[in-house]
């Protein structure tokens, strides 16, 4: 009875994602899986256990699910769309901890019953505590990291690849040392005390333009070590859920890395590590600003415009007076698009739901390759706080520390008006020839207050 | 080496499970279109929080009076599920803002 009750639940969980892949049945894709959750969790708490069902802590039970439902709940209802990513964190590293608990108490079960178990099933333990661990405190970092610490970007020591290598190492050692010494618990605990660091010292190297890459690897950590947990407790919804989990944290960690032209170690390694070999050539081309007027009046008269949104939009909350532009530029017949580099944003998918939020109808925003295909027809492209992703040198100089990343090919438009804070170089400390092009103009100023300039002169037209 | 094969033939229907799994996660995530990645790792999140079912059994096994497990289980179930609440329910409200709107 109560394993069809699991099956259910298992049918649910996969048929639930695989309705996520259309934002029409993406809704019930997500209630679907909630269901399949809800039923898992109804089948534990009633079914037989084999050993000994006579105890009855319901207590211990109840009170943990009503206060986290009630925090979870909570938290889930407040968050703003902006801070998304660090919410992901959080909620990703208290799975991580709830897998390194059980692991923990599984393991000191195991060696005070002083019960010869299998190897494997130690192993299995082991390997859960120290990725539950990494998911975990790495996380944490990478929350403080996103949301602007300033303690978090230093935490990075002298020759941190090396201590990093040293402490795997010795993490390997005690594992060994626990299971030749008759399962002593105190190798364990220093093993998971120095998981928790090394999950801390995994993420401290990297820069904090590249968390979406790091934000989808630690979930796919957390995936695999509920995958684990699922294994200990031979409980098979719990496996099938951590593996989805560890799928879909793998693929969007490749798709991230992919967009950026890097490998994933790069990535881990931290920073651009081609920085010595900065583009040498010096741009002393002309910039050419564009008046209030002049933009609007181009905007007006143009039968189709494409906005550029990166995370520049999103840190000055200009979301919805781009909107508002929108609308006013429709009225007029102008067709308006978005298009969204995979990388915009501080996580996968990130832009789209800023403007989801905005109330931007999504078949209005159109992918990279999609997007390199229109702008040739495209009269006006409206770069918003994005730079890298837009950069020339992506594909025209191989020295450039960004060659090779996929790019929004924005010059190949008519008209190209840069909306930026300053002249100041983007993240990768690259400077920017599409600000010199012929066809390129700069409106400088805050992103809000420029989009809100803009704005009120169409509104005057 | 013989410990591996043993291992292998007696756990063969588990060993099936896990690989078809994988392959089963991979086709169904990369059908997933880039609009939707956000929303599609929070609820990924919100899965991953089926760890609590590993608590619920522990608490359950556990001696009533066995306060130095039933304690750290708890906590677990605890921040487990606010792992599965919080996902779920963001979730949905991030989806809710995708619908389509219907106008001309």
């Amino acid at each position: 009875m109560f394993n069809l009750v699991f099956l259910l639940a298992a049918l649910s969980l996969v048929w639930g994602l695989r309705l996520q892949s259309n934002p029409e049945s993406a809704k019930r894709g997500n209630f679907l899986a909630s269901m399949g959750m809800g039923f898992a969790i109804l089948a534990t708490l009633f079914f037989e256990i084999k050993d000994q069902s006579t105890f009855n802590n319901l207590i211990w039970i109840a009170v943990p699910i009503i206060l986290s439902a009630s925090i979870g709940t909570y938290i889930a209802k407040n968050v703003q769309m902006t801070s998304m990513p660090q919410m992901v964190s959080i909620f990703n590293g208290l799975g991580g901890l709830s897998a390194v608990l059980l692991s923990f108490i599984e393991l000191y079960k195991a060696s005070s019953t002083n019960f010869d178990m299998f190897f494997s099933y130690q192993i299995t333990l082991i390997m859960s505590l120290f990725i539950g661990s990494v998911a975990f405190t790495g996380s944490m970092l990478a929350f403080a990291k996103l949301d602007g610490y300033r303690w978090s970007e230093k935490l990075s020591l002298p020759y941190q690849h090396i201590i990093n290598i040293i402490l795997l190492i010795t993490i390997i050692s005690l594992t060994y040392l626990y299971f030749v010494n008759s399962f002593a618990f105190d190798y364990i605990l220093i093993v998971l005390v120095i998981s928790l660091i090394y999950g801390i010292f995994f993420v401290a190297p990297i820069g904090g333009a590249d968390m979406p890459v790091v934000i989808s690897l630690l979930n796919s950590f957390t995936g695999i070590t509920a995958a684990l947990t699922g294994i200990i407790f031979s409980n098979n919804v719990m496996l099938l859920g951590g593996i989805l989990v560890g799928a879909a944290g793998t693929i969007l960690t490749v798709l991230m890395c992919e967009a950026m032209n890097r490998s994933l170690l790069n990535v881990l390694i931290g920073g651009f590590s081609a920085s010595g070999k900065s583009s040498n050539k010096s741009e002393d081309g002309e910039i050419k600003e564009i008046s209030d007027s002049d933009f609007a009046v181009q905007l007006f008269y143009s039968s189709s415009v494409i906005f550029v949104p990166g995370y520049g939009l999103a840190v000055a909350q200009a979301q919805k007076i781009c909107k508002e532009i929108q609308e006013t530029l429709e009225k007029n017949e102008v067709e308006v698009k978005y298009a969204i580099h995979p990388v915009a944003g501080r996580m996968p998918g990130h832009m789209n739901v800023l403007l989801a939020e905005a109330d931007v109808d999504y078949s209005k925003l159109i992918e990279l390759d999609e997007a390199n295909e229109k702008f040739t027809s495209t009269d006006v492209t409206i770069v918003v706080g994005a730079n890298d992703v837009v950069n020339p040198d992506a594909i025209d100089d191989s020295s450039s520390p960004l060659f090779g990343m996929p790019i929004l090919k924005v010059w190949e438009s008519k008209n190209v008006v840069v909306l930026k804070r300053s002249m100041n170089p983007g993240y990768a400390g690259v400077q920017n020839p599409l600000f010199f092009k012929d066809n390129s103009k700069m409106y400088f100023g805050d992103a809000k207050d420029s989009l809100q300039r803009l704005s009120s002169e169409l509104k005057n037209l | 080496m013989e410990a591996i094969f043993n291992y292998v033939t007696e756990n063969e229907i588990f060993i099936y499970l896990l690989l078809f799994t994988i392959i089963l996660g991979f086709e169904v995530i990369s059908k997933v279109p880039t609009i939707l990645h956000t929303p599609l790792m929070s609820g990924a999140n919100a899965i991953s929080g089926i760890v609590v079912l590993g608590a619920i059994i522990l608490i359950r096994q556990t001696d009533p009076s066995n306060l130095t497990i039933l304690i750290p289980a708890s906590l677990a179930l605890f921040v487990g599920s606010i792992n599965v609440f919080g996902g779920f329910i963001v979730t949905d409200r991030m989806l809710g803002m995708f619908k389509k709107k219907k106008k001309k």
